[in-house]
């Protein structure tokens, strides 16, 4: 991009980037689960854009471009992170591999039939607070939730994660899958335990 | 082209992979087809959406203002230290 003055430069970025900010953080913050992490990434994707904005040529691509520079902050700094010594959370590497990815949520909430409240679906979907599926989320292996947030929040292909995280296609697929059995899982525990879903197969409607 | 009859079994198989774009547009139609077709696989595949999309709104969080203020800052002090002419 060029621009006629220090002034107009500085105005075409802030115009673009303030409606940005809210999934720019938000996004961080899946990705780092800590406020202040989130912050740092940001404030330094910001600035790395705003230094290159002169190799962006297409105006048009400043959002993925934007956002492209997020994920690659985010993953620099995650590899720094774990490659320290004392780094102390092994499953940051690579997830032990023994969970299963065959738990789903829609087993356990389906009836065939509607109760006379609606269906169990609904129930559940009623009851998810966005704080639980955020907490769900955190609660999930590093290598698990952000490919599931490069991949569900961010709308990234599977050849692109591969490419962006340096690992082969079928591994991305390995670990969305994991991921979101997990999550599921986690999140099934979750409605459970506050009394969201009453009932559901596993005993209960019996209980 | 007509769209190949695919098994409850092979729809939700690939189920994911429709969810996130990753078939062509041939195996998505294959896929829409049954969906169409199919109310279990449908109903399925409306609760897999419906979590995605849950999850996808967790990407966005109010940014606090001290984020904003401090975006600025950093731009100020690159007004000042260097005169904006990219190059
Ligand atoms: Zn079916």
């Amino acid at each position: 991009m060029r621009f006629d003055d220090a002034a107009s430069r500085r105005e075409w970025f802030e115009r673009r980037l303030a409606p940005l900010m809210d999934r720019l953080y938000g996004t961080a913050l899946r990705l780092t689960r800590h406020p202040a992490d989130a912050e740092d990434v940001v404030a330094e994707a910001v600035i790395k854009a705003w230094s290159q904005l002169g190799r962006l040529h297409d105006p048009e691509r400043f959002e993925g471009w934007l956002f492209h520079i997020l994920t690659n902050t985010f993953i620099s700094e995650w590899r720094r992170r774990r490659s320290r010594p004392h780094a102390g959370n092994a499953d940051t590497l690579e997830p032990v591999e023994l969970d299963s990815a065959s738990f789903t949520l829609f087993q356990q909430l389906h009836q065939p039939f509607l109760l006379w409240w609606g269906s169990l679906e609904d129930q559940f979907f009623n009851g998810l607070l966005q704080e639980d599926l955020e907490q769900a989320l955190d609660a999930l292996p590093d290598a698990y939730r952000v490919t599931i947030v490069l991949v569900e929040v961010q709308g990234y292909t599977y050849e692109e994660v591969a490419s962006l995280l340096g690992i082969p296609v079928g591994t991305v697929r390995s670990r969305l899958s994991r991921a979101r059995s997990r999550l599921q899982k986690m999140l099934w525990v979750q409605a459970r335990e506050a009394g969201v879903v009453l009932g559901g197969k596993e005993g209960g409607a019996q209980e | 082209m007509n769209p190949r009859a695919l098994s409850c079994e092979e729809v939700i198989e690939r189920l994911f992979d429709y969810l996130d774009r990753e078939l062509d547009s041939q195996e998505a139609a294959d896929i829409e087809w049954h969906l169409q077709r199919c109310r279990d696989c449908f109903t399925r595949a409306e609760f897999e959406r419906r979590l995605r999309a849950r999850v996808a709104a967790t990407g966005t969080a109010k940014a606090p203002p001290r984020l904003h203020r401090r975006i600025s800052a950093l731009l100020d002090g690159f007004d000042e230290s260097d005169t904006a002419t990219d190059s």
